[in-house]
């Protein structure tokens, strides 16, 4: 049952579970769908996290007490029947060489070859728990253990924006350049965060995500629309 | 227009944030004193969330390329107009050629900057808000540097009631480097131990110099947690004025926060009192003393009443 908690003066906390699963995920996902189509007078923004919602709001507008009431009226309509099939975003990886410059350590970690590696990583439908940490940053849930890998020793300085990498036994990409700790074994030619875009980030949490290997010539044509000015005109980049 | 002849330690452009993004890991950012952001904005006829200066300890120097109309608010940075002082919390103007410095902060942390009009800048996302790690906002998304120029949007030549424009004492918070802090509790308030609570809200914590516009850490006797709880939580959203406390020492979280983190929140500041520790340095000392969810809200409503009620006074013509 979910519970509504205190989280400030200008925010209450809906919370589903206290653990990691696709259940719990999948009541946050249906909560914050039904708020944000409510439009509930006086709630500004919705935080969805792995397991709850943070329902920021104005106490100008609507006092604690009534929005408590429209949240637990609105909790008491879910349906967990139903849901939507959730929107799947394919995520195109240059795996391996400079882009991955650790595709080969996770292979021999665990005696595979960096084909087989390719193939348990881009296997899944990853679920989106929830977006965090970077703009554009997703949490992901579905790492195969078999290639979980752990966190580098001494963490990179730079590490490209589009980098797909894993860490422990969680698999993301990084939506900026960033310094970070993680096995690249892999790029995506996509911009994933782009704010003067309409569309500054194109994914969002409950949807699935799925990497898919393509050829360095694939990546080159994609990066080049994406970033326009990394090739100038007339000319290939280097 | 205005041109930098000095940057300051760390001056950027601010408004109230950028929202509607949070849940794509997007932080608000915005000015760390809101409060003095929007008097600034009131005093020169702005709309209260028109972008702003905000200058962190030590100020710019700044040359007017355009006359125009200025007010300051925040902390005391001992503010000169071509070298003569001038006074903050009521609107100002300063002709072509006129340089005003802000040299450093005598009382409070942060002072703000608004001019008549706003500045020219293109919102990004929906807000002129810098945040530097994300390299997003105001200009190029990075702090001013000596040198860089902002020109104003509508730079004006005349403002109604000029000499009215001066703030009421009831306008500015009653800033302080050792201020009662109120805080409502929650969502993880039942993780500590009673030990704990007991000494976050009787003993004074001392800001400490790693703090900065993400977070204010705090030092201080520990907030130790109940038997079994290791202070970790699946990642939850981070509201401003949130207090996660790893390791038993407080961190109140501000303006250009993460937007979810996985440390126990015993609590948050409430949003009326924000502006006071925004304005805190480190060394400064804080009392943190529980409130209900109904007062805080009365407080916040009784200083956003002042604030409106200024601009109602002034600004009619802005208002529609």
């Amino acid at each position: 049952m979910a519970e509504i908690l205190v989280s400030s003066d200008r925010s209450l906390c809906v919370e589903f579970g206290r653990e990691i699963s696709e259940e719990i995920n999948g009541e946050v996902r249906a909560f914050y769908e039904a708020a944000a189509a409510a439009g509930i007078e006086g709630v500004e923004e919705l935080l969805p996290t792995y397991r709850s919602v943070t329902v920021i709001y104005d106490p100008a507008v609507v006092s604690y007490m009534r929005l408590k009431r429209e949240i637990e009226n609105l909790l008491g309509r879910l349906t967990t029947a139903e849901r939507r099939e959730a929107a799947l975003v394919r995520i195109p990886v240059l795996y391996g060489g400079d882009c991955g410059p650790d595709l080969a350590y996770v292979a021999k970690l665990h005696g595979l070859t960096e084909e087989e590696v390719v193939k348990i990583h881009s296997a899944p439908k990853y679920l989106i728990y929830m977006m965090g940490f970077l703009p554009g940053f997703c949490y992901l849930g579905g790492l195969d253990e078999r290639i979980a890998a752990p966190r580098l020793e001494t963490p990179r300085v730079k590490i490209p924006a589009g980098s797909v990498g894993i860490a422990g036994t969680q698999t993301g990409m990084y939506p900026l350049e960033s310094p970070g700790g993680w096995q690249l074994i892999g790029r995506t030619p996509l911009k994933l965060y782009d704010p003067h875009r309409e569309n500054p980030i194109r994914m969002e949490a409950g949807m699935r995500l799925e990497f898919y290997p393509v050829t360095r010539e694939e990546y080159e044509r994609i990066r080049r629309s994406e970033y326009p000015e990394e090739y100038p005109e007339g000319g290939d980049k280097a | 227009m205005i041109s930098f002849i000095k940057s300051g330690l760390f001056t950027t452009v601010q408004d109230l944030g950028r929202t509607g993004y949070q849940r794509f890991g997007m932080p608000v950012s915005g000015a760390m004193d809101t409060h003095a952001a929007r008097l600034a904005n009131i005093l020169v006829g702005n709309r209260q969330g028109e972008g702003v200066l905000e200058c962190t300890f030590a100020g710019p120097s700044i040359r007017f390329e355009t006359a125009n109309f200025f007010a300051l608010a925040g902390g005391d940075f001992g503010a000169l107009l071509n070298g003569e002082p001038v006074a903050a919390n009521c609107a100002r103007y300063a002709s072509a050629g006129d340089v005003l410095e802000l040299p450093a902060a005598v009382t409070g942390a942060r002072a703000y900057i608004a001019f008549a009009g706003g500045l020219d800048i293109k919102p990004v996302m929906g807000s002129v808000s810098t945040t530097v790690k994300t390299g997003v906002g105001g200009l190029e998304g990075r702090a001013l540097k000596a040198g860089d120029t902002l020109r104003f949007r509508a730079p004006k030549e005349e403002l109604p009631l000029y000499e009215e424009r001066v703030a009421p004492k009831k306008a500015l918070p009653e800033y302080s480097s050792s201020p009662v802090v109120h805080f409502t509790y929650g969502p993880q308030a039942d993780m500590f131990s009673e030990a704990g609570k007991l000494a976050f809200v009787h003993s004074r914590y001392t800001l400490g110099v790693k703090s900065d516009r993400m977070g204010f850490r705090f030092d201080g006797p520990a907030v130790s947690y109940k038997e079994g709880a290791d202070g970790n939580i699946i990642s939850d959203g981070i509201v401003s004025g949130a207090i996660q406390v790893p390791g038993g020492k407080p961190i109140v979280m501000m303006a250009e926060r993460q937007t979810t983190g996985g440390y126990a929140k015993i609590g948050a500041v409430i949003a009326a009192d924000m502006p006071v520790v925004a304005q805190l340095k480190p060394g400064d000392t804080v009392r943190f003393c529980p409130v209900s969810v109904a007062g805080a809200q009365s407080w916040l409503k009784r200083q956003n009443a002042v604030l409106d009620g200024l601009e109602a006074r002034w600004n009619y013509e802005t208002q529609y």
